[in-house]
C-alpha cells in the first residue's frame, strides 16, 4: 500500500472530510440522535461544476459528455450505445487530467439487497475496466455500488427499472481518488 | 402504562435474574398432559386462562401489564387463544390458594397459568405456576420465579410465556430475545438509513446508530454482544462490527478498492464469514477477529455472496450465480467448491442455516414474486412460505421455528415493514414498528 494510500484510509477510517469520500448520499439525517459520531455527513466535498458551455467543466461532462450509462436486466455488458458515452468520457478525462472520478453502480430493485451490491459493483468495474482501456490511468478511478439502495426513479416499472439499472461516473477535482 | 424501558439496551447487558424454581405439586396424572405438536397440519389454537397475575405487595400496574405481555407472546404464535377474563367463573385471589379446577374445566381451559408479582424498590419479582386444568396439576417445570430490576419486566413476562411454551410445545423458547434491524425514513430514492435494536414483538426499540451513513443487514454475535454490519461510513461499503454495549464501532476489512459486505459470525462468534469484492467478483472470506487473519474460501469468477455458517461451525451455505442464475450451495466451513443444494425454477438466495440445523431458509424470485422458504439442508421438501412483490432476507428465531424477514410495497410510495411467520406458512404478520423498517436478524435466546 503506498504512503498515499495509506493516510487516505486513515482519513476514511477517522470519517473526516475526505475528498474521496464518494458518500455523496450519505448526508442528511444530521440531528437524529443515536449513536452519533463520525459519519459520512462530515464528508462533503465542494467542487464547482463550471458552466456547460466550458468544455472543462463537469457541467459539460455531465451534459455534453454524458455521465451515465445503463445496463439491461441483470446484466453488467456494456451496450454499444454505452460504449461510446464511454469512449466519449475515456476521451475527456485524459484531455482534463486534473479530474479524478468515482464510478457509482446501481443495480433496479428487482433482487436481493446483497446481490443487487454485487451487481452494481460489476456495472462499476465494467465501467472502470473500459475506460482504462481507452488510457485512463487506473490510478484516478475508483468504483463503488450501492446496489438497489440509491434509485434514481421511484416508480416500480421497467420505466423507471431502466434508468435505474447504470453506471454514474462522478467527477471531482484532482488528479487521483 | 408502566413506562419503557429507557435503556432497553443496558438492560439486556445488564439484568441479572435470579430463578428459582417452585415445589411443583405432585404429580397424578390421568392423562397425558395438554400438547401442542408444531408442523403437523392446521391446530386448532388451544384454549388457556390466564387471569391477570396478582398483586402480591407494591406491584401496580406491572401485574396487569405482565400478564398482558404473557397472552400477546402465547396468542401471538397461533397456537394459543386466550378466555377473557369476563368468562371466567373463579378469581384467582391468592397465587399459593387452591384452584377450583372445575370452573376452568368448565369454560374449556385446558391450560390456567396463575401469576403474582411484587415490587420493592426498583426489584421485582414474578411467580407463576402452568396446570394442566384436566388433571388439576402443574404442568412439570412450569412454576418458576424470576426477581431482578423493575427494569427487565418485559422480559421476565418473556420469559414466563417461553416456559409455558416450551412446556407446552416441546420446542424451545424464542420470546426473550432481540432483533437488530434497519430503520428507514425518507422517500425511496433518497432513503435514510440507521440501525435500531428493539425485542422481538417491536417493543422497546433503541437506535444503534445515527443515519448519516448508510447501513445494511445488520447481524448479532451468537452471545448477543456485538453486531456485524455493512456500512458506507468510510465512503465506500464495509463490513462493521460494533459492541452493543457501548455502541463502540470499527470497519473490519479496509482495503482500497474493495468492497465488503453480507458479513455474519460463526457460531463461535470468533470469525466472520462475509463477501470481498474486487474488481466487479466477489468471493466469500473468512476473518479471524482475534488474530485479523484472512482466509479465501472461494475462488470463483462469479457473483459468491450471502454465506451463512451451520449450527456445528463445520458447514457454509451460501449463493452463488455460477449457473447462470443465483442458487443455493453448500460448501465445508474451510472453503471449496461447493455443492449446489437449490433445484427449482427461479432464482435462490439469502440462505441462513436455521440454529436447529435443520432446515434452511431463503428468498426465492420466480415470475415475478419474492418468496421466503425453507428447504432440508440437501435442498429438498422445499416449501414457500409467503408472497409478495418483494420479500427477502430471512432471519431464525432462536428455537428455528419462526422466521422474520422484510416485505417492501412496489411503487413511488414504496415502504418497507417486518414480518414474522412460522415454518409451516401459518401466522403470516406484520411486526410494529414506528416507521419503514428492513434487514431484520434475530438475537438468541438471552440468558
Amino acid at each position: 500500500m503506498s504512503l498515499a494510500a495509506k493516510s487516505l484510509l486513515l482519513i476514511a477510517v477517522l470519517g473526516l472530510a475526505a475528498c474521496n469520500n464518494p458518500d455523496r448520499y450519505g448526508a442528511g439525517g444530521a440531528g437524529a440522535g443515536g449513536a452519533g459520531g463520525a459519519g459520512g455527513a462530515g464528508g462533503i466535498d465542494t467542487t464547482g461544476l463550471g458552466d456547460p458551455s466550458n468544455p472543462t467543466s463537469i457541467a459539460y461532462f455531465n451534459q455534453t459528455v454524458g455521465d451515465r450509462v445503463l445496463f439491461a436486466v441483470d446484466q453488467s455488458t456494456l451496450s454499444p450505445e454505452g460504449r461510446d458515452v464511454l469512449a466519449r468520457q475515456a476521451q475527456w478525462l485524459m484531455t482534463n487530467p486534473g479530474y479524478a472520478a468515482i464510478i457509482e453502480g446501481h443495480a433496479d430493485e428487482q433482487g436481493t439487497r446483497e446481490y443487487n451490491l454485487n451487481l452494481g459493483a460489476k456495472r462499476a468495474a465494467a465501467v472502470q475496466n473500459f475506460l482504462i482501456s481507452q488510457g485512463v490511468p487506473a490510478g484516478r478511478l475508483r468504483t463503488i455500488s450501492y446496489g438497489k439502495e440509491r434509485p434514481l426513479e421511484v416508480c416500480s416499472e421497467e420505466a423507471c427499472y431502466a434508468k435505474n439499472r447504470r453506471a454514474v461516473t462522478v467527477l471531482s477535482a484532482g488528479a487521483g481518488v | 402504562m408502566i413506562r419503557p424501558m429507557s435503556k432497553a439496551l443496558g438492560a439486556l447487558l445488564a439484568l441479572a435474574l435470579g430463578v428459582v424454581t417452585l415445589v411443583a405439586a405432585p404429580v397424578l396424572a390421568q392423562s397425558s398432559p395438554p400438547r401442542i405438536v408444531i408442523g403437523q397440519g392446521v391446530i386448532e389454537p388451544m384454549p388457556i386462562a390466564i387471569p391477570t397475575f396478582i398483586d402480591e405487595g407494591g406491584a401496580g400496574e406491572y401485574a396487569r401489564e405482565i400478564s398482558r405481555v404473557v397472552i400477546s407472546d402465547l396468542e401471538g404464535t397461533g397456537f394459543f387463544r386466550n378466555i377473557g377474563e369476563e368468562a371466567h367463573i373463579s378469581r384467582i385471589t391468592s397465587f399459593d390458594g387452591g384452584v377450583a379446577f372445575e370452573d376452568w374445566k368448565a369454560i374449556n381451559a385446558q391450560v390456567l397459568v396463575t401469576g403474582a408479582v411484587s415490587v420493592s424498590g426498583d426489584r421485582i419479582t414474578v411467580k407463576f405456576r402452568a396446570y394442566d386444568v384436566f388433571n388439576g396439576t402443574t404442568l412439570e417445570g412450569a412454576a418458576l420465579q424470576f426477581a431482578g430490576t423493575t427494569q427487565g419486566w418485559r422480559r421476565m413476562s418473556h420469559k414466563v410465556a417461553d416456559v409455558i411454551y416450551s412446556t407446552i410445545t416441546g420446542e424451545g423458547g424464542y420470546f426473550d430475545s432481540r432483533v437488530v434491524f434497519v430503520s428507514e425514513s425518507g422517500p425511496k430514492n433518497a432513503r435514510l438509513k440507521r440501525l435500531a435494536v428493539m425485542d422481538y414483538d417491536g417493543a422497546n426499540v433503541a437506535y444503534l446508530t445515527d443515519s448519516a451513513s448508510i447501513v445494511l443487514a445488520p447481524r448479532f454475535s451468537p452471545r448477543g454482544d456485538q453486531i456485524v454490519y455493512t456500512s458506507f461510513e468510510t465512503g465506500f461499503p464495509r463490513i462493521t462490527l460494533m459492541d452493543v454495549g457501548s455502541l463502540n464501532r470499527r470497519a473490519l476489512e479496509e482495503q482500497p478498492g474493495t468492497m465488503t459486505f453480507a458479513p455474519r459470525f460463526s457460531p463461535d462468534g470468533g470469525t466472520v464469514v462475509f463477501s470481498l469484492e474486487r474488481g466487479g467478483n466477489s468471493d466469500i472470506y473468512l476473518l479471524d477477529l482475534n488474530s485479523g487473519g484472512l482466509s479465501q474460501l472461494t475462488n470463483s469468477p462469479s457473483i459468491e455472496t450471502a454465506p451463512s455458517f451451520s449450527p456445528d461451525g463445520s458447514q457454509i451455505v451460501f449463493e452463488s450465480d455460477r449457473s447462470g442464475a443465483q442458487q443455493i450451495y453448500v460448501m465445508p466451513s474451510s472453503g471449496g467448491e461447493g455443492t449446489r443444494i437449490s433445484g427449482g425454477e427461479g432464482r435462490y438466495g439469502t440462505p441462513v442455516w436455521s440454529p436447529r440445523g435443520d432446515y434452511i431458509a431463503f428468498t426465492k424470485q420466480n415470475a415475478g414474486r419474492f418468496h421466503i422458504g425453507v428447504m432440508r439442508t440437501d435442498g429438498s421438501e422445499e416449501r414457500l412460505l409467503t408472497a409478495s412483490f418483494l420479500d427477502e432476507g430471512p432471519t431464525w428465531a432462536p428455537n428455528g421455528r419462526v422466521l422474520m424477514f422484510t416485505r417492501e410495497t412496489s411503487g413511488a410510495g414504496g415502504q418497507t415493514s417486518l414480518w414474522s411467520v412460522d415454518i409451516t406458512g401459518r401466522n403470516l404478520k406484520q411486526i410494529p414498528t414506528e416507521g419503514p423498517a428492513s434487514d431484520p436478524a434475530w438475537s438468541p435466546l438471552l440468558p
